[in-house]
């Protein structure tokens, strides 16, 4: 579709020289002059289109060029095609100073609403404002079935969109009027056909009799968007174009802006009291302008809302019928938040919506506004919307999450509607699992919303358990695909179905052993246990290439840092202990999707010391799983260097007076013998080389221990200087690379200078909680910076007293 | 409200190199900055517009694409949503829905808090029309010289970005309008 042709064309015009525009824009000119309408002047503008319209950088016409350009646009001889292009050019040349265009003249509405496309491309807030009086005027001289309004009411509705103060509070009054007067009552005949004739009759009108509603029954009320029929009148054309206007009209046409606060307090006031009259449509008529639109916009709604009842004969008019019904509520919300006197009439209907579409899948995407509308007004009409809630978070997902449009509309729902939940946010934060499959099975635009929505869905009490899904997150990919095509018939699978290829997988699926694991990755709602999936692992693995899958596993990282830093703001001691261990535990049990480990294991090295930091206890407590994971076997050395970290960092009695002896020389074991194993063994192609910082790391926690424990100050000299001679020897087995040898180095040269001093290595490598006190660092006595000069400088002079 | 429809290509898998091409943009009006107190030269302005435009075809690469083997089903077209944020290429937050045709993609960029499913309906109808108007389906078709075409459908379709219920009757009014004004 897109050939190299046409890329070149593309190129070529955005290359073209000045000369070659200029060129152009003289035979443009030449031809517009003379009025030539041919083809040669429709060839001529596009080629000038394309080549104005292909670059950013603005292109340079001659001033008679664009002069010619306006008045081509208001001619009346012109033909449209031309006009359109004119318009175009202008539109893309657009801000312009040169422009003089006015809108001024001109009484043709086609040609006007050509004009404003490129006035309101200007950017120039007197100028939108000027055209929408200059339209207002044309539209109060027409008389209401004169020819072709509908070419002007577009351009109302983005002229008070672009500038709310275009338009004087009478001329919008008086709007507001009409347009309620085409909204309800547009002629219900349809429109009239005029036939040619045949060589011997005349040519006559037709009446084509009364429009008919979309399954194809005789209109039974007034007319709307629903309505069908052969031919349209006028009115019928501007009711459609009203019904399209109105929501936004509504907002922006409210005195003193949509939502002021003033205005909310003063139509409950008058709410209360008009609902008794309200209740007989009678007195309508004696409403001011604003209040008449509502009215009718009342009446409209309510109509429609009966109309998406029919069965529509045509798709196109099925897939209407849903976009009027969510139409339809969204106004209905913004005339009882205008109108509280409203509110009475809404809720029943809506209740019996409710009902109505909860049963039928073809219709979920219209739940979202009635669910919004309850949250919106259930609580000013003391209505319980706990089972419009749950039944939205408990079915709804697990059957759509792969319809991409419901998918976002209901995540952006529950971010929008967070600070109106109440307490019915418990429901929203134990559907998470519900939630995650949207995020699961298409994660790129997503993930942005997820990453906002989860600090509220956080909670003490699902946190482990939400843990565990996210990092499963792209094997709940996996098997919401295998789900879905469970569901398919066998025979409407594509050739190229993994499924195919793979059977075993789908199999798996209906594996009873495994039965009881899928049903819990796919479950609804929290269950407050913990399940281990690593036989899913296995019976997945196939899945794992799948683009969908890849995708999740991209993603899930900046979930985890959403995830953590939400966490870590409402984690107690108890809390930061679990997830600490389940880290650990997770860090080597992951799905295998391509490049997931490397990235979760990014994530999680850094967030094990934030949850130390957190409760530094939790070292001394754990010290048999600490041990157990540093001495077992491990995968990455991310997770392990910070475990590492935080093992010298954090055991030691001033964080906790439980920490023993024993324990520190327990670790201290540990360690340096998984420092022997590190350096020692050779690099092979299943073991990769260890990095330095594994080294370093290692080095200084082991010297941190022995500061607490001094016996071992001998043992741990003595491998200091070890790791020295061996980063300084030739052999160098696993230590690569001259500057990882020399940090090597110097951290061992350092560490050893440090132990000299048993004393000052204490203070260095335990300091006390004081020392993030700045009075530590600013009085002399105590700052570090000067203890660590003072003792290299006796270091040194030592070692110069000392031969060799 | 649409604030800006635009034709751009779409690779036909994630591995195939080649720059996002915007084939067509049209902008319905301008975002105002009125707390802006210095007014910005007018190249600036269109630069930033372009600017926007291509921030917005970019993402929409990264969608599940559709097989070139299957007839066009345009009812079975991928298609999507997704949030811009403020300031991020738009100043005000902006819903993007796109729509994917073999190797083109049609988007529409939105208020935040618009009418989805009036606008998928719609998207679906232009495209719909300009692939049988332009002949998109030709191997020789190209819609870079075709613009009168494009923006007679827009004219009649979105008139200055105003979603329209149109039910298939008028749909089918407005369409042999269009083709009787075109055949010239």
């Amino acid at each position: 579709m897109f050939t190299t042709g046409a890329e070149s064309l593309l190129l070529q015009a955005r290359e073209i020289r000045d000369e070659e525009l200029g060129k152009l824009c003289t035979r443009v000119c030449a031809l517009l002059r003379k009025e030539d309408w041919g083809p040669d002047a429709l060839d001529a503008l596009r080629r000038l289109f394309l080549i104005v319209s292909a670059t950013k950088y603005s292109r340079r016409l001659e001033k008679p060029c664009v002069a010619l350009l306006q008045t081509t646009l208001c001619s009346p001889t012109c033909p449209e095609q031309l006009q359109l292009l004119c318009a175009a050019v202008l539109r893309e040349m657009s801000p312009s100073d040169s422009l003089s265009l006015s809108c001024d003249h001109i009484q043709n509405t086609r040609q006007l609403g050509l004009v404003a496309s490129v006035l309101l491309a200007q950017g120039d807030q007197q100028q939108v404002r000027s055209l929408g009086q200059r339209v207002l005027k044309v539209l109060e001289s027409r008389q209401p079935e004169g020819p072709s309004l509908r070419h002007l009411l577009p351009v109302v509705s983005k002229v008070t969109s672009l500038a709310p103060d275009a338009l004087h509070e009478e001329q919008t009054r008086a709007l507001s009027k009409r347009l309620g007067d085409w909204l309800r009552y547009a002629s219900v005949q349809q429109g009239v056909a005029h036939s040619s004739g045949g060589f011997f009759s005349t040519p006559r009108a037709r009446q084509l009799g009364p429009v008919t509603e979309v399954d194809g029954a005789v209109a039974t009320d007034f007319f709307t968007v629903l309505s069908t029929g052969q031919r349209f009148t006028e009115d019928q054309w501007l009711n459609v174009q009203a019904f399209s206007m109105l929501r936004a009209w509504l907002l922006d046409s409210e005195p003193g802006g949509s939502g002021a606060p003033d205005a909310d307090d003063k139509s409950e006031l008058e709410g209360s009291t008009r609902s008794v009259l309200s209740a007989t449509s009678t007195a309508s008529h004696l409403l001011p302008p604003q209040e008449w639109l509502r009215e009718k916009a009342f009446e409209y709604c309510q109509r429609l809302l009966e109309q998406s009842n029919r069965r529509a004969l045509r798709k196109a008019d099925s897939d209407l019928q849903k976009a009027c019904l969510v139409e339809a509520v969204l106004v209905l919300d913004v005339l009882c938040r205008q109108d509280p006197s409203f509110l009475y009439r809404t809720l029943s209907c809506l209740k019996a919506l409710h009902t109505r579409l909860r049963g039928d899948p073809a219709w979920v995407r219209a739940l979202l506004p009635v669910a919004q509308f309850f949250l919106h007004h259930g609580e000013a009409a003391a209505v319980d919307a706990e089972a419009v809630y749950q039944h939205l978070f408990t079915r709804i997902p697990a059957e759509h999450f792969h319809s991409p449009m419901l998918a976002f509309e209901f995540v952006q729902f529950c971010r929008d509607s967070l600070p109106l939940f109440g307490r019915n946010l418990g429901v929203l934060r134990t559907s998470f699992p519900n939630l995650f499959k949207f995020l699961a099975w298409n994660s790129p635009p997503l993930t942005s919303d997820f990453v906002a929505l989860l600090p509220s869905l956080v909670d003490a009490g699902t946190a482990v358990e939400m843990l565990h899904l996210l990092l499963d997150l792209p094997c709940l990919t996996a098997a919401l695909d295998l789900q879905l095509r469970s569901l398919q018939a066998a025979s409407e699978r594509p050739p190229w179905d993994v499924s195919i290829r793979a059977p075993g997988c789908l199999e798996a699926f209906r594996d009873s052993q495994a039965q009881g694991l899928f049903q819990h990755l796919l479950r609804a709602q929290a269950s407050g246990t913990v399940e281990r999936l690593t036989p899913l692992y296995r019976l997945l693995q196939p899945l794992a290439g799948c683009a969908r899958v890849v995708q999740c596993a991209e993603a899930v990282p900046t979930l985890l840092w959403a995830f953590f830093s939400a966490v870590t703001q409402i984690a107690d001691g108890a809390l930061a202990s679990e997830l600490a261990l389940l880290l650990l535990e997770r860090s080597d049990s992951l799905y295998q999707a391509p490049g997931y480990e490397a990235g979760v294991h990014r994530v999680l090295s850094s967030q094990f010391p934030a949850l130390c930091k957190l409760h530094p206890p939790l070292v001394v407590e754990h010290a048999k799983e600490l041990l157990e994971f540093v001495g077992g076997p491990r995968g990455g050395g991310h997770v392990l260097t910070s475990v590492v970290w935080a093992i010298g960092e954090y055991l030691s009695v001033s964080w906790d007076r439980r920490c023993t002896v024993e324990q520190i020389n327990n670790f201290f074991e540990a360690l340096e013998a998984l420092l022997f194993e590190v350096t020692q063994s050779r690099p092979s192609t299943t073991l990769p080389k260890c990095p330095p910082q594994v080294i370093t790391v290692l080095m200084t926690t082991l010297t941190k221990l022995a500061s607490r424990s001094q016996d071992l100050i001998p043992r741990v000299s003595l491998l200091l200087s070890k790791m020295r001679s061996l980063a300084q020897s030739p052999a160098r087995g696993s230590m690569p690379g001259e500057e990882d040898a020399g940090a090597v180095r110097t951290r061992a040269t350092e560490l050893l200078n440090l132990l000299k001093m048993p004393s000052v290595a204490q203070f260095v490598f335990t300091p006390s909680v004081e020392v993030s006190e700045p009075r530590y660092h600013r009085d002399t006595n105590t700052a570090l910076p000067l203890v660590l000069r003072t003792v290299s400088r006796l270091v040194e002079r030592e070692a110069g007293l000392l031969p060799g | 409200m649409v604030h800006v429809f635009l034709i751009h290509t779409l690779r036909a898998t994630k591995a195939e190199e080649g720059l996002c091409r915007v084939l067509y943009s049209c902008f319905f009006g301008t975002e105002n900055s009125p707390n802006d107190p210095q007014p910005h030269g007018a190249e600036r302005d269109r630069l930033l517009r372009k600017e926007q435009i291509l921030a917005v075809a970019r993402p929409s690469l990264n969608q599940q694409p559709q097989s070139s083997d299957d007839p066009v089903r345009l009812h079975e077209s991928p298609c999507g949503a997704f949030r811009l944020t403020a300031g991020d290429p738009f100043q005000e937050p902006r819903t993007v829905v796109w729509l994917g045709v073999l190797s083109l993609g049609f988007a529409l960029v939105l208020n935040a808090h618009e009418n989805l499913l009036l606008a998928e309906g719609t998207l679906r109808l232009l495209a719909r029309l300009l692939l049988e108007h332009l002949r998109l389906l030709v191997p020789t078709a190209n819609l870079l010289l075709r613009a009168d075409c494009i923006e007679g459908i827009l004219a009649r379709f979105l008139p200055h970005g105003q979603l329209l219920f149109l039910n298939d009757q008028f749909v089918q009014g407005l369409e042999k309008e269009f083709s009787a004004a075109w055949t010239r």
